[in-house]
C-alpha cells in the first residue's frame, strides 16, 4: 500500500486550517468555521482509527514508513510508526475534536484564529509522534511552541503574558541544547535517521553528554521537578482548551521522547543516569503532591497533580523493565484522558461561576448531579482506583520499580496515597458539603455538548480500565523490542569493558 | 575583448548612472522617471549577471578583478534585493518629499561600488569600490536634510566610517609592505610564513570590514544611523552593504589570508560571539522598531560570521545561505514597517503596533511569521539559516561557539516575542491605512511566503550555494 497515510494525518489539519483561513465568516459567530474544524478533526480521528485497524501489532519494526528527500544530501523526511507512537497519535486525534467541541463557550473572541491555532497544533503534535528523523522531530517539537504561545497569550487569563513568555522561553532554552546534540549526532554517525541510528549505535564516550542535552529538553517539557514551574503558570492562565491540549498531549511528547530517543539511542548513558531520574521523579511525586494538597485554585491543583503523574511516568520508563515501560505508556495515555477531562470539568464550573477558587464552591452534588457523577469518575481515575485506566498505569510502574529498587518503589507508593488525598479532598470540598455560597444555586447542570465531551472521555477511561488488552497488545511488541535493543547494547558495552 | 561579457554588468550600470544624471540635469521634474528607469536598469543588470551562469573563475584587468561563482551569487542577491528595496521604498520617498533625482542615482552608484568590492582581486580595486559605496551611503543617510536625526546619522556614519576606512587603509599598506604585492593571489603566495606585519595588516583590515558589517565591537554607528536615516535608506543599510561586506570577508579570509587562518580565526570567533550576545541583550530595551532591527541585525551578523570562523567550505556556504535568508526576512519586516502609515505619517515605535492584530489580521500575521523566523523558530526559514551555520560550526567541533550562539537565540527570542505580545495580546491603539501600493504588497507577499514555505523545499538555495567552494 503506497498511500501516504501518515503524511495525510499530519497534513489534514493544516489543510483544514487553511480552509478556515480563507472562508469568509458571514456572522460573528463563525459557526461555519467551527463545523469545518470539527469535520476535519473527526475525519483525522477516523483516519487514525483506520490506521490502528490496519496496523500489524506483532511486527516489531516501523510501519507505514515514508522516506523522501528533503534537505539534499543531509536529511530525509522520514515518518513511520510503531506500537508506541500509534497510541499517542490516536490520543491526539481523539482529544482534538473534543477540544473543538468545547470551544463553544470558553472562547468568546477571535474564534476563527483559535480554531486555526488548534488545527495547526494538531499537525505538529502528530508530526512529533511519527517522525523517524531527529531533525524532523526537532522541527515538529519546536514548531508547536508557536501556536501554544498564541493560545495562552491571546485567549488566556489575567497573567497570560507572563505565563506565555515563561512557557516559551523555558521550553526553547531546553530545546536548543537538544539541537546541538542532534547536529553532533549527525557528525558523529553521519545520519540522523532514527532507524539507522538504532542499528549503528552511538559510541559510548559521547553518550553521556548527548543524553544530558536531550534530557534538558525533555525534562523541561515533561516537566520534571526543578524545571516544572512553568507548568502551573501555563495551565492556570491558558484557556480551558489550551490546558487540555497542554496536559493531554504536549506533556506526552517528552515521555515519548524519553522512550524513543533517550533509551533507544543512548542506552549506556541511560543506565548511568538512572539514579538521577529516580531521584528527580521521586521528588516530583512526593513534593508536588504535597504542593497540590495546599492549592486553593482548582486548575493549579490539577497542574501540580500532572507533575506528580509525569513523575510516575519518568520513573516507570527508567526502570527499564517491560512492566515499567508499558505502565508508563499506559499512564501517559490515561493521564492524557483524565487530565483533559479534569480540565474540562473545571472549565464547566468556571464558565458558570467565573472562579476557580475551591472555597467558593461546595455542595454541587445537589445542584448539578450529572456533573457530580462524571467529576467523580475523573477524580477516581486520577487517583488510580482499580477499574479506571489510572490504576493500571500506576500499578505496572510500581511493579517495575519493585523489581529494580525496593526503596524507590516504596517512596513512590507514598505518592499514590498522597494522590488519593488531594484528589478526594478536592472532590469533597467542591461537590459535597453544605451550599454556603447562595450564588451557586443558579448554576445549571451539564449542557448537551458538555455531556457529549465528558462522556466521550468517561467511556475510554472506564473501558480501558476494565479491559486494557487492546492498548497493551499494541505496545507490547514495540516495548519488548526497545528493551531487547537496550539490553543488548548494555551487555555489549560491559563485554567490551572486560 | 574576449572577456568583455564578464565586465558587462558593471559597464552597463556605470553607463546607466551617467545617462540618468544627464537626463536629470536637462529634464525638469524627472525624479519619478529616473526612479522607475533605475529600477528597470537594475532588472536588466540582474538579467546580465544571471546570464553569466555558473563559470570557472575569470580574471580581468591584469588579475585585479575576478568573476567567479561566489561573486556572481553575491551580486545576484545584491541586485535582487536592490530591486525590492527600490520597489518598497517608492511610495515612502514620495510621501516624505525625498523624491529627488539624486536618490536613485546614489543607490545605483552604491550598488556599483558594492559590485566592484565583491569582484575585486586587488587591494586598490577593493578600496575604490568600498569608497564608492561608502560615499554614496553618507549622502543617503543624511538625505532627509531637514530632519535633525537624519543629518546626525549621516555625519555620524561619515566620521566613524572614515575612521574605519583609515584603519583599513593602514592595514592594506602593512599587508602590501610585508607581502610585496596588492594582488590577492600574490599576497597568498608571498605570505606563507608568519610575520607580525601581515598579522597586524589582517587585524586592521578585519576591523575595517567589521565596521562595514556592523559587528561588535565596531557596531556603535548602527543603531543611530538606522534610526535617523529615512526608512527606505535604513532598509538599504540593513541589507546591501552587509551582503557586500560579507562577500569581501569571505574573499579576504579565504584568498589572500587563507594561509594565516590560525591568526584570524580567533578574531572572527570573538567578533561573532560578541555580536550574537550584544545584539541579543541590547535589543531588549529598545522602543523604536528601526533601532531594534539594528541590534537584531548586529546579532544576525554574528551568526553569519560564525560560519566563516569554521575554515571550511561548509561554513562559507552556511554564511551565504544565512545572509540570503536574512535579507528576505529584513525585506518582509521593512515592508510591514512601510505599511504602518496614517495620514502621510509613518509610525515606527513598538508601541504603535499595539493591538494591530484586531484590525489588520494579514499584516499582523506577516509580522508574526517574520518575527518568529528572525528568532529562529522552526519550521520557518530563519531556523534553517541558523541550522546550517551550526551544522558547520559543530562539524569543526567548535562547541563553545555553538552553545553560546544557541543560548543567544533564546535571549533574542525574548524581544521578538515582546513585539508579538504587543501586536497580539495588547489592547488596540491605532488604526492604519489599508490601501498600499502594489510593489509593497508584492514584496511582502513574496517574502512572507518564502519564509513560510521554505521548509517544503529547503534544498533549492543549498544546491546553488554548494557550487561556491573556496578551499
Amino acid at each position: 500500500m503506497n498511500f501516504p497515510i501518515l503524511s495525510s494525518l499530519i497534513l489534514l489539519p493544516t489543510i483544514g486550517a487553511l480552509f478556515i483561513l480563507f472562508t469568509k465568516s458571514s456572522s460573528g459567530k463563525n459557526q461555519s468555521s467551527k463545523y469545518v474544524a470539527l469535520f476535519i478533526s473527526l475525519a483525522n480521528f477516523l483516519l487514525s482509527l483506520y490506521l490502528w485497524y490496519v496496523f500489524d501489532e506483532n511486527s516489531v519494526g516501523f510501519q507505514f514508513v515514508e522516506n523522501r528527500e528533503w534537505l539534499l544530501g543531509f536529511i530525509n523526511y522520514k515518518v513511520g510508526i510503531d506500537g508506541i507512537s500509534i497510541l499517542f497519535i490516536i490520543l491526539t486525534t481523539f482529544i482534538t475534536p473534543i477540544c473543538i467541541i468545547s470551544v463553544n463557550v470558553t472562547i468568546t473572541k477571535r474564534l476563527k484564529d483559535f480554531l486555526i491555532a488548534i488545527l495547526i497544533m494538531e499537525t505538529f503534535m502528530i508530526g512529533v509522534f511519527c517522525s523517524l528523523d531527529l531533525v524532523v522531530f526537532y522541527l515538529f517539537f519546536e514548531a508547536g511552541l508557536i501556536p501554544m504561545f498564541l493560545i495562552i497569550g491571546i485567549w488566556g487569563g489575567e497573567r497570560r503574558v507572563y505565563s506565555a513568555f515563561k512557557f516559551f522561553l523555558y521550553t526553547l532554552l531546553g530545546s536548543v541544547l537538544m539541537l546541538v546534540a542532534i547536529i553532533s549526532i549527525y557528525w558523529i554517525t553521519g545520519t540522523t535517521d532514527v532507524v539507522k541510528l538504532y542499528e549503528l549505535g552511538i559510541q559510548a564516550e559521547y553518550q553521556n553528554l548527548l543524553w544530558l542535552a536531550f534530557f534538558s529538553s525533555f525534562a523541561v517539557k515533561t516537566p520534571m521537578w526543578p524545571v516544572h514551574t512553568w507548568l502551573p503558570d501555563a495551565h492556570v492562565e491558558a484557556p480551558t482548551v489550551g490546558s487540555v491540549l497542554l496536559a493531554a498531549i504536549l506533556l506526552k511528547m517528552a515521555g515519548y521522547g524519553f522512550i524513543r530517543f533517550s533509551l533507544g539511542l543512548f542506552p549506556i548513558a541511560s543506565e548511568n543516569f538512572t539514579m538521577l531520574v529516580y531521584v528527580l521523579s521521586l521528588i516530583a511525586i512526593i513534593y508536588t503532591s504535597l504542593v497540590a494538597l495546599m492549592q486553593e485554585d482548582m486548575k493549579k491543583l490539577i497542574a501540580y497533580s500532572s507533575v506528580a503523574h509525569m513523575g510516575f511516568v519518568t520513573l516507570g520508563i527508567f526502570t527499564m523493565t517491560q512492566q515499567g515501560i508499558e505502565g508508563s505508556i499506559f499512564q501517559m495515555i490515561s493521564h492524557g484522558l483524565v487530565s483533559a477531562a479534569l480540565f474540562l470539568s473545571v472549565g464547566v464550573v468556571y464558565e458558570r461561576h467565573h472562579t476557580r477558587l475551591i472555597n467558593k464552591y461546595g455542595g454541587l452534588v445537589s445542584i448539578m448531579p450529572k456533573y457530580a457523577i462524571v467529576f467523580m469518575v475523573f477524580t477516581l481515575g486520577a487517583l488510580g482506583l482499580p477499574g479506571t485506566t489510572g490504576f493500571i498505569g500506576e500499578f505496572l510502574i510500581l511493579m517495575g520499580a519493585f523489581e529494580k529498587n525496593i526503596l524507590v518503589a516504596m517512596i513512590a507508593s507514598l505518592g499514590v496515597i498522597l494522590g488519593a488525598a488531594y484528589m478526594l479532598w478536592l472532590f469533597k470540598r467542591v461537590v459535597f458539603g453544605e451550599i454556603n455560597n447562595q450564588e451557586l444555586k443558579s448554576m445549571r447542570d451539564l449542557k448537551i455538548f458538555e455531556i457529549i465531551t465528558l462522556s466521550a472521555l468517561v467511556i475510554p477511561i472506564l473501558f480501558f480500565g476494565f479491559y486494557p488488552e487492546p492498548l497493551m497488545n499494541s505496545i507490547e511488541a514495540s516495548v519488548e523490542n526497545t528493551l531487547n535493543m537496550y539490553n543488548f547494547e548494555i551487555i555489549n558495552n560491559l563485554a567490551s569493558k572486560d | 575583448m574576449e572577456n568583455f561579457q564578464y565586465i558587462l554588468p558593471e559597464i552597463f550600470i556605470s553607463v546607466s548612472i551617467m545617462i540618468f544624471l544627464l537626463v536629470g540635469v536637462f529634464k525638469k521634474n524627472s525624479a519619478s522617471l529616473i526612479y522607475n528607469l533605475s529600477n528597470i536598469s537594475l532588472v536588466i543588470l540582474l538579467a546580465l549577471i544571471i546570464n553569466l551562469g555558473s563559470i570557472d573563475t575569470a580574471y580581468l584587468f591584469n588579475n585585479s578583478y575576478s568573476i567567479d561563482n561566489l561573486s556572481n551569487y553575491m551580486k545576484i542577491i545584491l541586485v535582487g534585493s536592490g530591486i525590492f528595496v527600490m520597489l518598497t521604498g517608492s511610495k515612502y520617498i514620495q510621501v516624505i518629499n525625498l523624491n529627488k533625482i539624486e536618490y536613485p542615482i546614489l543607490i545605483l552608484s552604491s550598488i556599483l561600488g558594492m559590485m566592484i568590492m565583491i569582484s575585486s582581486n586587488d587591494l586598490i580595486v577593493f578600496y575604490m569600490g568600498l569608497e564608492l559605496q561608502s560615499l554614496a551611503l553618507y549622502v543617503l543617510a543624511s538625505f532627509n536634510r531637514d530632519n535633525l536625526l537624519s543629518t546626525e546619522s549621516g555625519l555620524k556614519y561619515f566620521v566613524l566610517s572614515a575612521l574605519s576606512s583609515g584603519l583599513l587603509l593602514y592595514g592594506c599598506s602593512l599587508t602590501y609592505g610585508f607581502s610585496e604585492s596588492t594582488n590577492f593571489d600574490q599576497i597568498l603566495i608571498n605570505s606563507t610564513e608568519f610575520n607580525y606585519g601581515t598579522t597586524f595588516g589582517i587585524v586592521f583590515i578585519l576591523v575595517g570590514l567589521a565596521f562595514k558589517i556592523s559587528a561588535v565591537p565596531f557596531h556603535m554607528w548602527a543603531p543611530d544611523v538606522y534610526q535617523g536615516s529615512p526608512t527606505s535608506v535604513t532598509l538599504f543599510f540593513a541589507i546591501l552593504p552587509k551582503i557586500a561586506a560579507l562577500a569581501v570577508f569571505i574573499k579576504f579570509l579565504y584568498t589572500p589570508f587563507a594561509n594565516m587562518n590560525d591568526q584570524w580565526q580567533t578574531i572572527i570567533v570573538f567578533i561573532s560571539i560578541a555580536s550574537m550576545i550584544f545584539g541579543a541583550v541590547a535589543a531588549i530595551g529598545q522602543k523604536n522598531l528601526k533601532r531594534l532591527i539594528a541590534y537584531s541585525s548586529i546579532s544576525h551578523m554574528g551568526y553569519a560570521l560564525a560560519g566563516l570562523a569554521t575554515v571550511s567550505n561548509q561554513g562559507i556556504q552556511s554564511s551565504i545561505i544565512y545572509i540570503s535568508i536574512y535579507l528576505v526576512m529584513n525585506l518582509a519586516f521593512f515592508s510591514c514597517l512601510f505599511m504602518l502609515k496614517k495620514n502621510d505619517k509613518y509610525y515606527e515605535n513598538i508601541e504603535d503596533l499595539s493591538g494591530l492584530s484586531k484590525k489588520h489580521p494579514i499584516l499582523s500575521f506577516s509580522l508574526l511569521i517574520v518575527l518568529f523566523s528572525l528568532a529562529g523558530i522552526p519550521p520557518l526559514a530563519g531556523f534553517f539559516a541558523k541550522f546550517y551555520v551550526f551544522l558547520a560550526v559543530i562539524e569543526q567541533s567548535m562547541y563553545f561557539l555553538a552553545i553560546v550562539g544557541l543560548l543567544a537565540t533564546v535571549v533574542a527570542a525574548f524581544y521578538y516575542l515582546r513585539i508579538i505580545k504587543i501586536i497580539y495580546f495588547d489592547p488596540e491603539k491605532e488604526e492604519y491605512e489599508t490601501s498600499h501600493d502594489l510593489g509593497l504588497k508584492i514584496t511582502l507577499a513574496i517574502s512572507t511566503i518564502f519564509i513560510l514555505a521554505y521548509f517544503i523545499y529547503p534544498s533549492g538555495i543549498t544546491e546553488i550555494v554548494s557550487k561556491i567552494t573556496m578551499i
